[in-house]
């Protein structure tokens, strides 16, 4: 019993509306004037650290970072 | 599927009529009493113990449509990292739905509408505000509430036409020369958003 709905092409192709969203919000803010574009850009920068756990302690973080590691 | 249709069908009726006293029509009319046979069977069991909450009695009642259509639309236009309009009383706004532009006057059919990358205009009185919206989702309200909500919006005049002439053409390419479903997937967004700047910015 197959929905037979029309899929958006990138839905069909494997791809979440999130993905998608945030795909199309990228190209626009790459095509901002200056200053715009530097501020979108420093708005959306994304910094973590994400450390597995085993044991019940957590091992060493790994740092996941926009910016260049010093 | 289609087997247990009927099995499912005549649960769901045989649980409606067991509770007919809050059978519900539309998510705007709360059921104000609640099940008294259930509090009553409760407090036989567990006196001591108030009745378990359900979650439609923390909501708020929803708000009431009023009879004669209002004059002015109330817009709540939100972005991830600000509140572009909030509770703005406009005349009309034209959004870019994937079905095409819609213009919302007040008294408009509730609808959820998906955003395509697009110009969404404000219009009050003689002033016409317009952004570029990347994409996102309007949710328009029985009570002449529209809640826009985008990943992106701008103004037309921070977009650079040089950068978006050079992208159609990166992106066109792109297309071309595409393999992947993913790949053919992400070059067509691509064209699909530089074209739509294109069009804002010439249009």
């Amino acid at each position: 019993m197959a929905s037979t709905a029309a899929v958006p092409f990138w839905r069909a192709a494997g791809m979440t509306y999130i993905t998608y969203s945030n795909i199309c919000a990228n190209l626009v803010r790459n095509c901002l004037k200056e200053p715009f574009k530097a501020e979108s850009i420093s708005r959306e920068k994304v910094h973590f650290s994400l450390s597995k756990w085993a044991d019940g302690k957590p091992q060493k973080p790994v740092l996941r970072s926009d910016a260049p590691q010093v | 599927m289609l087997r247990q249709g009927s099995r499912l069908l005549s649960r769901s009726v045989t649980a409606a009529s067991s509770k007919s006293a809050t059978a519900r029509a539309f998510s705007t009319e709360l059921p104000s009493t609640i099940d008294s046979t259930f509090v009553e069977s409760w407090k036989k069991v567990a006196p001591n113990m108030d009745p378990p909450q359900t979650p439609s009695s923390f909501m708020k009642p929803r708000p009431s449509t009023a009879s004669s259509i209002p004059t002015k639309l109330t817009v709540n236009f939100v972005l991830p990292y600000a509140s572009e309009l909030s509770e703005k009383e406009v005349d009309m706004v034209i959004i870019p739905a994937t079905t095409g532009q819609m213009g919302v006057l007040p008294g408009h059919v509730p609808t959820i509408a998906e955003l395509k990358p697009g110009i969404m205009s404000v219009h009050e009185g003689t002033d016409i505000k317009k952004y570029f919206v990347s994409s996102g989702f309007a949710f328009l309200h029985a009570n002449s509430v529209a809640d826009i909500i985008a990943v992106e919006a701008v103004p037309l005049e921070n977009i650079d036409a040089g950068q978006v002439q050079k992208g159609l053409a990166e992106f066109t390419q792109k297309l071309a020369s595409a393999t992947t479903d993913l790949e053919k997937a992400e070059a067509q967004i691509g064209v699909e958003v530089h074209s739509a700047m294109n069009a804002a910015l010439s249009g």
